[in-house]
């Protein structure tokens, strides 16, 4: 078990190097932080133009391998650079990354668990009433991307807060300015924040993994060893949670895993919507701004975070299933 | 005699997929989405790229149907055109990129060794990063160019998850004995992917390239709502709905009917995938549903 860990830890390690190499690499040549500095009124000297190109280590007339080896050299160093405003890259992650964390979590964590609920009780009551209206809103969910749930569940929102005549459900930013300490209202005006970014998120997974889970329980429960456990005497209930439940909810860890990279995804589109200054938003606004370094770096966080997603989801395979573990 | 009748496998799948409702509902509507997308614009007096200066954000009336922008323009025609756009980004690239799927997948599950194990390592690293993200850097790559660098740029990056479908797929094929046969009489591989791998995996090929137009179409938005997609003037669904977002709450005119159009055409195209799967492989309980 410890040696398949190990074996699995190496390999997602290189996958990160070169998964953020593959993104830095990318982003030095499609992006244009020249452009930042042209057109201005009156125009920059151009020694000047060079020398911040330089010092930001994103001057184009410096070969694009050279600039990778200086940007991992300060990686190495946990020294991720600087953005094209001059602030430091590291203070910016540190000031979103739990934003965006925060978001991802509750959102997956949210969608997986409901999800897998759902699907388990619209496979026990196959083609019951739940099953048939679950279904159809699960596809409908599927077919709408993200940043239209978002939009419509801003919309929503607003219209809902008018109605009440006061704000229950706020629609933009983490949290207001007012209710910057600790304590219990802050916490609520938190959590009235929190609501609508984390349900565009979760709507998504609850209608994918209960649309799997769904599937995989109907496996399950017309397959023999289900059969058996009911033969031998167990009750309907007793079977399914002690197993059928098991055996359908493995494959879904892999899944889980692999869907961060879409929740990142997802998280870029409801930040953006709703006014979080998360690490999605910040890629987005580094894009457009041809930013470089501040774009390498949300490369380098999604990218460890797919991967260790995928590490985890694979030890807690080893962990349920021996056929893993022994191979 | 008997008069019993002989289906091919063809009809087969075809009478199992037309008793499929919701497949039956998705095909009719995604038929009325092309034929709406492609003649629709000449039933209008308006073109999209015209503007309407005595109309601004005029709400649906007989003269604009769905109305007109901030700036005139009408919504319809708008509509329409972005339609167009989504819709035939959505095939090429499922084709595309269900072509790229086919041949690295065949290789590799049919070469195996070395070669299937740097192919599905190289699979494995495009996986790991969200093509969203890559796309979006890679976008000042393709301003000002033709949007068919965008459908490529999507193609390129939409291939790995099909493609490991059928490298598993080409794995237990390879042992068959028409393939075994055909590698002993010495034809050569690549003659054995196409003609004997690739036309077996067929059904397989179909419903992913249809799951792919959905799939597609929903990065193809999500992409141009963001600006990272289909550039001004030209307009795709997904943009419409960008435009419209931030006065959609007074004029929803602006945004509803883009937005309708585009879960409309991507629940269709579901549909058809999910009944084509249930129509080739009646026995799988994956993506069942009726």
């Amino acid at each position: 078990m410890l040696n398949y860990i190990y074996k699995r830890f190496l390999n997602f390690l290189l996958l990160v190097v070169l998964a953020s190499t593959l993104g830095y690499f990318l982003a030095a040549i499609a992006l244009n932080p020249r452009s930042n500095y042209e057109g201005r009124n009156p125009p920059l000297p151009a020694s000047t133009v060079e020398k911040k190109l330089s010092d930001l280590n994103m001057n184009d007339k410096t070969p694009v391998v050279e600039r990778y080896f200086t940007w991992v050299g300060g990686v190495v160093k946990g020294d991720l650079g600087t953005t094209l405003n001059e602030k430091s890259v590291n203070s910016e992650i540190g000031r979103r990354i739990w934003v965006s964390l925060r978001l991802l979590l509750i959102g997956s964590i949210l969608g997986s668990v409901l999800g897998v609920v759902a699907g388990v009780v619209s496979a026990v009551r196959q083609y019951k009433p739940f099953d048939r209206y679950f279904s159809i809103a699960s596809y409908v969910f599927l077919s709408a991307p993200v940043f239209l749930i978002a939009l419509l569940l801003k919309f929503g929102a607003i219209n809902l807060n008018d109605r009440l005549g006061f704000t229950l459900i706020y629609t933009v930013g983490e949290y207001s300015p007012e209710f910057q300490g600790a304590g219990l209202s802050s916490l609520l005006n938190r959590v009235q924040h929190l609501i609508l970014p984390t349900l565009s998120i979760a709507l998504g997974g609850i209608a994918f993994y209960s649309r799997y889970q769904r599937n995989a329980m109907l496996d399950v429960l017309s397959s023999d060893h289900l059969r058996t456990a009911r033969a031998k005497g167990l009750t309907k209930r007793q079977a399914l949670f002690k197993h059928g439940l098991r055996v359908a909810i493995l494959p879904l860890t892999t899944f889980f895993a692999y869907s961060f990279g879409l929740l990142i995804t997802g998280a870029a589109f409801t930040e953006t919507i709703f006014g979080w200054n998360g690490m999605g938003q910040w890629f987005i606004t580094a894009v457009q701004a041809n930013d470089v370094n501040s774009t390498a770096s949300v490369i380098l966080f999604s990218s460890v975070l797919v991967l260790l997603s995928g590490f985890l989801a694979d030890i807690i395979t080893a962990a349920l299933d021996p056929r893993v573990r022994l191979r | 005699m008997s008069d019993v009748v002989r289906l091919t496998r063809g009809q087969l799948v075809r009478r199992r997929f037309m008793r499929n409702r919701l497949a039956v509902f998705g095909l009719v509507t995604l038929t009325l989405m092309f034929i709406l997308a492609f003649f629709g614009p000449f039933l209008s007096k308006h073109k999209w790229d015209e503007l309407d200066f005595l109309n601004l954000l005029q709400p649906p009336s007989r003269n604009h149907w769905f109305g007109t922008t901030q700036i005139g323009g009408d919504v319809f025609a708008l509509t329409m055109r972005g339609l167009q756009k989504s819709l035939i980004i959505g095939l090429l690239v499922a084709l595309f990129s269900t072509g790229i799927a086919a041949m690295v997948g065949a290789f590799a599950g049919y070469l195996g060794g070395k070669i299937d194990k740097s192919m599905m390592w190289f699979v494995d690293l495009l996986l790991v990063l969200p093509s969203f993200l890559l796309i979006a850097i890679m976008s000042p790559l393709y301003r000002g160019k033709t949007w068919l660098v965008f459908v490529v740029l999507l193609a390129a990056f939409g291939w790995m998850i099909t493609s490991r479908i059928v490298r598993g797929m080409a794995m237990s094929l390879r042992e068959r004995d028409f393939i075994r046969a055909a590698r002993y009489m010495g034809v050569p591989t690549r003659t054995i992917v196409f003609r004997h791998l690739i036309p077996n995996v067929a059904s397989i090929l179909i419903i992913a390239a249809t799951l792919d137009v959905g799939g597609t179409i929903l990065s193809e938005t999500g992409l141009s709502y963001l600006g990272f997609g289909i550039q001004p003037p030209d307009v795709s669904l997904g943009s419409l709905i960008a435009d419209g977002t931030n006065s959609a709450l007074t004029y929803p005119w602006l945004f509803c009917f883009a937005g309708g159009a585009l879960v409309l055409t991507v629940l269709s195209v579901s549909f058809i995938g999910d009944g084509l799967r249930d129509a080739f492989d009646p026995g799988a309980a994956t993506g069942s549903n009726s």
